[in-house]
């Protein structure tokens, strides 16, 4: 399986995804944010970071950048596209996930752990997890997702909400809410599945002597649901 | 010509920043303030002389980069 990274000036998790990534069996290809064409992939991630500084919004910048065309041209063919925390904000800027995500509700840059809950698992990333709680890791001041009304019930009717904040049980309520997103939302899809867009970083989570083995049951079972 | 745009957070959405603005200036004595709400202001300076194309181009700006339309609006407040 192929896969590509996308460096944009000021991704700082671009590494990490690519060991995560190779670990797991991906040939890994990082590609810059300059270039305009991707190469043959199965899988495009947008790393986490602070793209272009987080100048104007999160993510802005770097949604106008040039390989940016090529990986929505991927995604709409029904390539497989997942943005983790700035490539999250990379994804809504660009409009290949709806909604936004704005500064954190308590104006601080959070840096922990948390539980997600899958919530759908009729998808590539999900599918045949055995969990149905998995430890991350989040760390970001813009991670409060939030869209319109008439947003969220598109994204509640097709089934679009991918993770929720969540205790170690799968409690999904306000009090495991790190940063005020609606409904607890940590991650969300588009209408097709192929684009995935979260805050937590699964790429942290792959070696019991840093952290935990969460993101290694995520890489495993993405790679063999691809092949 | 010179063109200024003001981009504000749209009615509902949470302005956490404007809150402790509100609450600072609380805190100093300005306590008859009913609400802050934090924006951005821009100056642009452009080539184009015509000042309804001016304004449309900078309209076209805000809505492909300078504001979100998911939550923010905004307002180009002049051209000279």
């Amino acid at each position: 399986m192929k896969s590509a990274v996308i460096t944009f000036p000021g991704s700082n998790c671009d590494r990490d995804m690519d060991v995560a990534l190779r670990k797991f069996g991906f040939k890994n290809k990082m590609v810059w944010h300059d270039d305009a064409e991707l190469p043959k992939s199965d899988l495009v991630v947008l790393p986490g970071g602070f793209s272009y500084g987080d100048y104007l919004r999160c993510g802005s910048m770097a949604s106008k950048s040039k390989i940016m065309k090529s990986v929505t041209n991927f995604a709409a063919s029904g390539g497989m596209v997942m943005g983790i925390c700035n490539g999250f904000q990379i994804l809504v800027e660009t409009g290949l996930v709806p909604g936004v995500l704005l500064r954190n509700k308590y104006l601080e840059f959070i840096c922990k752990n948390v539980f997600v809950k899958i919530n759908n698992k009729q998808n590539t990333y999900f599918k045949d997890i055995k969990n149905d709680v998995l430890e991350f890791h989040i760390a970001h001041n813009e991670g409060n997702y939030f869209c319109t009304k008439d947003q969220l019930k598109e994204i509640e009717d097709n089934e679009q909400v991918a993770i929720d904040y969540c205790d170690n049980n799968g409690k999904i309520e306000e009090q495991f809410n790190p940063n005020g997103s609606i409904k607890n939302i940590a991650g969300i899809f588009n209408k097709k599945k192929n684009v995935l867009g979260m805050m937590p970083h699964p790429e942290r989570m792959i070696d019991p002597a840093l952290s935990g083995e969460d993101g290694s049951l995520f890489f495993n079972n993405l790679i063999n649901n691809l092949k | 010509m010179k063109i200024s745009v003001i981009i504000t957070l749209k009615k509902d959405v949470l302005d956490p920043q404007g809150k402790v603005i509100h609450q600072t200036l609380d805190g100093m004595g300005f306590d008859d303030i009913n609400e802050v709400r934090q924006g951005k202001y821009f100056e642009i300076n452009t080539k184009e002389n015509d000042p309804k194309k001016a304004k449309d181009k900078v309209e076209d700006m805000c809505k492909k980069l300078l504001a979100n339309l998911v939550i923010e609006n905004y307002k180009i407040i002049d051209a000279q």
